[in-house]
């Protein structure tokens, strides 16, 4: 056993990508979930449009990269949450729920589909890659070169903006959720027909906080599809979304930093748990008649999984969060 | 394979739209489908490299018939003539190879007896590779085009199709809405009871992880039984404790959630991540009907599911219990009141949904694969279905699943199959913009 490389890998998920990815996805919940009380069970698919937006215009209609970046971040963002919200937001909010998790399997399929008119656009199961130049040619760091012990310059590079962009969301955040505008989506989660009678338009605030958060969803995917260098269909698929959900409820709904913490801990759990699987079968500490090296991952999923049931069963309030804070009403 | 071949349409046509759709229908499946139902040759051991195959096509009557006197020629990779065959009296014809190596095999096409035609043109010359010693199979697939069928006539195979898709919707949804009814919970880990379900049964017919096997009606039996009982446990487990312990709707929604992904991935660790089939009535011979064709086990799906789906029905209506469920799903409280128990009322609702969904699993898998992650692309279906016929309502959810049934498989008529599902979701949105209530909800506006 490794234990070296264990600690180094949990230590990797403590600060490293994934808590960027994830960190800035469940953000983009606490937004949705955290202070206005919307149920969006397909933040993978906004994480897919960040990651495709970028990809699409780069690598299929050979755009640039400046163009990429706000047709992913803000373009395609929007028309999804146009999609998702515009039936939903006025009926009660398990539909939004069904819709989003409709919504993000059917951009997976279309994604996947191997009809050769939506091929060209973006490869099928193999996913697109080849639109990270422009970034990577930006990097101040040498690839030849360990950061931190950690990180190859490249990777550095990505995990640098990452933190960059995760402290500038935080900031976001906070701002809004101070402003008026904040203070109406609170309202709005607290009780929708008190904000209604007071004047405010409910369905236009709740419109605009998925878009909102949906738009920190695409920042961690496009990110993440930087840092691996492809936008494929199997990394948004719908139990990605569940991996930020678990960040948000750990740290604690309706708390700015919260997702942030919820992100760490989670990939910090995970990382330790994944490379403590691996290195025990590997020196068969485990025997190959209970965990084969392939069923290894799935064992991350089954943690998500209970991690869910046994958050909202026992503690939907997170780390930091408080009870009153969360305690919402069966609308 | 059962040989009570009937038929009713005398021309060749029809022949060949039934071979085309048996083939096309296993194909949008599964391609691998496609391959094993069209490789009837055995593999013989033989000695010495060749390449061997058998051509068969069928007469009007839906017999097997072998072409004889077809000539085929085998090429190397420089496109040098290596050896010819010639099929005999069973179809059977090989060519032997001088040893490991890239080759491809031409059917001469001008061969054929008259009114054979090779189904994938495209696929001739056929190109493979053998390693030395082997004795490598090739397939000439016979019968006609696929954009050479009437689209009317596969208008209605498909609406048929989708007739029996619709029913296995329907049969899973009702658990759904039944539940959503009576707790207000929408579970988000229904399709993983129609994957248990499914898995169940294949666990005591194909797996021989018991030391016995039994055949699929037998193990379709213990899989609704069992479906059952994992229904009620979970109820009394999970959903019970969270019931009486307060919690909200949205804590329910998300242990749901995490539940199904939970359940999903124990599922895929103990079955692993290839396909499963059951062995019984795996390939059958297809009655022709004229307009459609219907594998036996389909039209048994079909007639059996109607049945259980009006038994639901006279229960709902005519027996105590079934007048308690619509009770407790119309207004919990009044029902409380006027002295039904709720709590057991629930515990019937899940048991009698979860083994619904196990046996809507079970006749699933007869037709496609078993895998991990089939009850969670049927949930998304069910939600379609039971959103269209109105959620909470055990009628709209049969009714709109049988309409998303149909609507899945003749929307292939005009895009392509892999994107089937799509449409089915996006009709799901679209109710939602023009008739949020569903066809046969009420109307409540919230929010």
């Amino acid at each position: 056993m490794d234990w070296g490389s264990i600690i180094e890998n949990m230590f990797r998920g403590l600060i490293g990508e994934n808590l960027i990815y994830f960190g800035l996805a469940a953000m983009g919940l606490n937004i949705h979930f955290g202070y206005t009380g919307l149920l969006n069970f397909g933040q993978a698919v906004f994480m897919a449009a960040g990651a495709y937006g970028l990809a699409i215009a780069v690598t299929s209609l050979g755009w640039s990269f400046w163009v990429g970046v706000p047709l992913g971040l803000f373009v395609f963002p929007l028309v999804l949450a146009g999609l998702m919200g515009i039936p939903t937001l006025r009926l009660r909010s398990d539909y939004l729920a069904i819709v989003t998790i409709a919504v993000a399997e059917m951009f997976r399929i279309i994604f996947r589909s191997p009809t050769p008119s939506i091929k060209k656009y973006t490869n099928a199961s193999d996913g697109l890659n080849g639109f990270t130049r422009t970034f990577y040619d930006l990097s101040p760091f040498s690839n030849d070169k360990r950061y931190l012990g950690l990180w190859l310059g490249n990777q550095m590079w990505v995990v640098l903006v990452g933190w960059i962009a995760l402290a500038a969301a935080v900031l976001l955040v906070w701002l809004l959720i101070r402003s008026p505008w904040g203070r109406v989506l609170k309202a709005i989660r607290e009780d929708e027909d008190a904000a209604r009678s007071l004047g405010k338009n409910a369905y236009w605030y709740k419109m605009q906080a998925l878009a909102l958060g949906g738009m920190l969803g695409a920042a961690g995917g496009m990110l993440r599809a930087i840092g691996t260098g492809s936008a494929q269909p199997q990394n948004f698929i719908t139990d990605v979304t569940f991996f930020a959900w678990v960040a948000l409820i750990l740290g604690g709904a309706g708390k700015v930093l919260a997702p942030v913490i919820g992100a760490a801990l989670l990939y910090g759990v995970l990382n330790f748990t994944d490379s403590f699987l691996r290195e025990a079968v590997a020196n068969d500490v485990i025997p190959d008649s209970i965990m084969s090296g392939a069923q290894v991952g799935q064992v991350r999923f089954m943690l998500i999984g209970l991690g869910l049931v046994l958050l909202a069963a026992f503690r939907p309030q997170g780390i930091f969060g408080s009870k009153e804070e969360m305690a919402l009403d069966d609308r | 394979m059962p040989e009570d071949t009937r038929s009713i349409g005398r021309t060749l046509r029809m022949l060949f739209v039934a071979l085309l759709v048996a083939v096309g229908v296993a194909g949008v499946a599964r391609p691998a489908h496609a391959q094993e139902d069209s490789g009837d040759e055995a593999v013989e051991d033989a000695a010495g490299t060749e390449v061997k195959g058998t051509l068969r096509a069928q007469d009007a009557d839906g017999e097997d018939i072998f072409l004889e006197g077809v000539e085929f020629v085998v090429t190397d990779a420089d496109g040098n003539e290596v050896g010819r065959g010639v099929s005999d009296a069973e179809g059977n014809w090989s060519v032997p190879l001088p040893g490991a190596g890239d080759y491809s095999t031409l059917l001469v096409v001008e061969t054929l007896p008259e009114g054979n035609s090779l189904r994938n043109p495209d696929n001739n010359p056929l190109s493979f590779s053998v390693n030395d010693g082997d004795s490598r199979p090739n397939l000439f697939p016979l019968g006609e085009a696929a954009a050479k069928t009437d689209n009317s006539i596969k208008a209605i195979q498909l609406f048929v199709d989708g007739l029996k898709l619709g029913l296995i919707i329907a049969m899973c949804s009702i658990g759904l809405s039944l539940i959503y009814g009576t707790t207000a919970l929408v579970n988000f880990a229904h399709g993983e009871m129609v994957t248990f379900g499914a898995m169940a049964a294949y666990l005591f017919h194909a797996s021989g992880a018991l030391g016995f096997e039994t055949s699929l009606i037998v193990a379709g039996v213990l899989a609704v039984i069992m479906s059952g009982i994992a229904g009620g446990l979970f109820n009394g487990l999970v959903w019970g404790a969270l019931r009486n312990s307060g919690a909200s709707l949205f804590s329910a929604l998300v242990v749901s959630i995490g539940f199904s992904i939970f359940l999903r991935y124990v599922m895929l660790y103990i079955f692993g991540g290839r396909d499963g089939f059951y062995r019984d009535y795996r390939i059958q011979q297809k009655w022709n009907f004229g307009w459609f064709t219907l594998a036996p086990k389909d039209a048994f799906i079909m007639g059996f599911s109607t049945v259980v789906l009006i038994g639901v029905g006279v229960t709902l209506e005519k027996t105590r219990a079934g007048k308690a469920m619509r009770a407790v799903a119309d207004n919990r409280d009044l029902a409380e009141s006027s002295g039904i128990d709720v709590e057991k009322v629930i515990t019937w609702v899940w048991v009698a949904g979860s083994a619904l969904a196990g046996l809507g699993g079970v006749l699933f898998a007869t037709t496609e694969a078993i895998g991990w992650e089939m009850g969670f692309r049927i949930l998304l279906l069910m939600f379609a279905g039971v959103t269209l016929g109105g959620l909470g309502t055990a009628y709209g959810a049969l009714f709109g699943s049988l309409i998303i049934g149909v609507f899945i498989q003749t929307s292939t008529l005009v895009i392509p199959s892999d994107l089937k599902n799509v449409g089915a979701l996006l009709m799901l949105i679209v109710v939602l913009l023009v008739r949020p209530q569903g066809l046969l909800g009420r109307a409540e506006r919230i929010g």
